[in-house]
């Protein structure tokens, strides 16, 4: 176990900015998730942090020690990867074993090593497989066991569950949480799915265009997030957004049905109200009117998507009650303190509302 | 209708077929038969069907002994098998590292180096008989298997490189990045993770090697002048003289020096399919 340190992390790739100078502190035992749309740069900071791309800037420590120029092998991590990458010409026990050969282990180490990790991840009964004999879940979790076999300092996790299908991704999505709380390692992980990002994570770090927007734990962030960028990034449906004029008073906004108290600005002044589809309850008059024209039944629950005042729209409704058709105008109130509040020149998150 | 016109383009295809079968195998055909025939000359007939089989072709040829009694085909097959291994090998272990390099790394003179290869590529072989021949005989290589070998193995590099360059691209990068993280210098990564990844394509590029080297005759006739230093194509053509062509055995000989490089094929052939990468990444 240890912690990661990072510090003013850039990297260029010819004259792209990756990296814009990062700064990150995991404490020990934590569980980190980098989350970002692709192209982010959360892959090549992972990378970084692994030795495999070296920055052109910054430093990184793992507790007191500075690896920024050390080989992978020297820095104590062990990484899982988006394609698994196990050694295609080595047997399931030779996969798991290959760290701690290569690092001059004893043989009868291994062995026990190998069958306390296969026990733990169940994966006994494979162990004289080739990869190729093997489904796309036990691929993972052979290479899930490849890096704790090495019992390193830190885990580093690239997607590991994007090439699994749905079921097995949320069954797999468990056992990391399980792993993590047993082994108490220190575990950074990308990924460009919410709810990974939401359900994983003792520490989410949203990162965009190379720099950190806004770090925390997943339910702060998700309850506060700290631009439009933030909030229309977590959450699914994705949150609906709508510009609201300044009244004339200077502190009340209003916008398609939705009055709200502001922090007082010019009468006329823009403002960008931000509103998440599981937070809007269904009126009999009043509030917001939603012009419907898709309706997603998912039994327990349902979407309403459509319009409002001409911008996209989406409603969650209960499942159990009569759903909409398309065409039918649906009218729905919001909380106040479920209406989110932001500048619309700069998409950052205006302050905490008067009163 | 459309069952009618499907059995037409069926029957027409197999025709197209079989007529180019026909023009692949006749020419072989032809010296199977003249292999077996007894006697020395062919006779003009249309279907390559020996008059009577025997194997005194085949005979004469392995049973070849010169002036002074030595089993003379016996050295020319030792020349033959041992330029070729040596070529295969001489050209594979210095290919596979440098293939490694162009794949992996980039570096001053990378592409520009490629072109060079390629370029050399666009020559004829022959063109280059000359110098070469200057060059061995002031290095004394001339009539020598040595000299062979280091004429062989680099002709055949460009190749071997260009063939395991992309064999090396298609193993993904995240294999040795595993290799490394998980404890291996860049020379382990390489040795116990890539090259094994590689195997098969080594092992074709290695037999592609080997049968240019086995088959080669124009060189081999240039640079060699002693009997005892020929290897069996040059060896071969010494039947068919200006004044006395013993076609018979000249195809037995070829015979002799096709097959096994056929079995070798056969027997290879089931590794060179299927990659050996299959399964460590998703697909």
């Amino acid at each position: 176990m240890a912690a990661v340190t990072l510090r003013g992390i850039r990297k260029k790739l010819g004259t792209a900015p990756i990296l814009r100078g990062i700064d990150l502190a995991i404490a020990h035992g934590e569980f980190t998730v980098l989350v970002g749309p692709s192209g982010c740069g959360k892959s090549t900071l992972l990378r970084t942090v692994a030795g495999l791309e070296e920055p052109d800037e910054g430093t990184i420590h793992l507790d007191d020690r500075d690896v920024t120029r050390a080989a992978p092998r020297d820095r104590d991590i062990a990484m899982v990867f988006q394609s698994y990458a196990l050694y295609p010409h080595l047997t399931v026990r030779e996969n798991l074993g290959f760290g701690l050969a290569i690092r001059g282990t004893a043989k009868t180490d291994i062995d026990v090593r190998v069958a306390e990790v296969s026990r733990m991840l169940n994966i006994e009964a494979l162990l004289d497989r080739y990869p190729r004999e093997m489904s796309g879940g036990q691929r993972q979790r052979v290479a899930m066991g490849r890096a704790i076999a090495r019992r390193p300092a830190v885990f580093l996790f690239d997607e590991p569950l994007s090439n699994l299908d749905a079921a097995l991704r949320s069954q797999v999505r468990v056992e990391i949480k399980r792993l993590h709380a047993g082994l108490g390692a220190t575990m950074l992980y990308v990924t460009h799915d919410q709810v990974e990002a939401m359900t994983l994570a003792d520490r989410l770090v949203v990162l965009r265009a190379g720099a950190v927007e806004q770090q925390g734990p997943p339910l702060e962030v998700y309850e506060r997030p700290a631009s439009r960028f933030v909030a229309a990034f977590l959450g699914s449906p994705a949150m609906n957004f709508v510009t609201a004029v300044m009244g004339a008073d200077g502190a009340t906004a209003t916008a398609e049905g939705l009055r709200l108290a502001v922090r007082p600005a010019l009468p006329g002044s823009k403002v960008l109200l931000g509103v998440r589809p599981h937070d809007v309850v269904p009126a009999d008059d009043g509030g917001i009117a939603l012009r419907v024209d898709v309706v997603e039944p998912m039994g327990f629950e349902a979407y309403a998507h459509g319009t409002v005042g001409g911008e996209p729209f989406v409603a969650r409704l209960d499942g159990s009650v009569a759903l909409p058709k398309p065409g039918d105008l649906l009218r729905l109130t919001v909380p106040k303190r479920a209406v989110h509040r932001f500048d619309p020149e700069t998409e950052r998150a205006l302050s905490e509302e008067p009163g | 209708m459309n069952q009618r016109s499907r059995w037409w383009s069926e029957l027409l295809v197999h025709a197209a077929l079989l007529v180019a079968v026909a023009f692949a195998l006749y020419p072989v055909l032809w010296v199977v038969s003249l292999a077996l025939s007894p006697g020395g000359t062919p006779s003009p007939r249309a279907i390559p069907l020996p008059t009577a089989v025997s194997l005194d072709n085949f005979r004469a040829v392995l049973g070849t002994h010169d002036t002074a009694g030595r089993w003379i085909f016996g050295r020319q097959l030792f020349n033959s098998v041992a330029v070729a291994l040596c070529t295969a090998a001489a050209s594979v272990a210095l290919a596979t590292p440098s293939a490694y390099a162009l794949a992996r790394m980039r570096f001053v003179g990378e592409r520009g180096g490629m072109r060079v290869l390629l370029a050399t590529q666009m020559f004829p072989g022959v063109a280059t008989a000359v110098p070469l021949y200057v060059i061995l005989d002031g290095l004394k290589l001339l009539d020598t298997r040595a000299g062979l070998v280091l004429v062989y193995a680099t002709t055949a590099l460009p190749f071997a490189m260009f063939q395991l360059r992309g064999a090396f691209e298609a193993i993904p990068r995240e294999l040795e990045e595993a290799a490394m993280v998980d404890g291996a210098t860049r020379w382990q990564a390489f040795v116990k993770v890539i090259l094994p990844a590689a195997r098969p394509a080594i092992a074709v590029t290695m037999l592609f090697a080997f049968m240019s080297a086995w088959n080669e005759f124009i060189l081999a006739a240039t640079f060699l002048s002693h009997e005892e230093a020929f290897t069996l194509p040059v060896a071969l053509q010494r039947y068919v003289g200006e004044h006395d062509a013993q076609w018979g055995r000249f195809a037995a000989g070829a015979m002799i020096v096709s097959v096994p490089v056929m079995a070798v094929f056969y027997a290879v052939q089931r590794h060179l399919v299927g990659g050996l990468t299959a399964g460590s990444v998703k697909g």
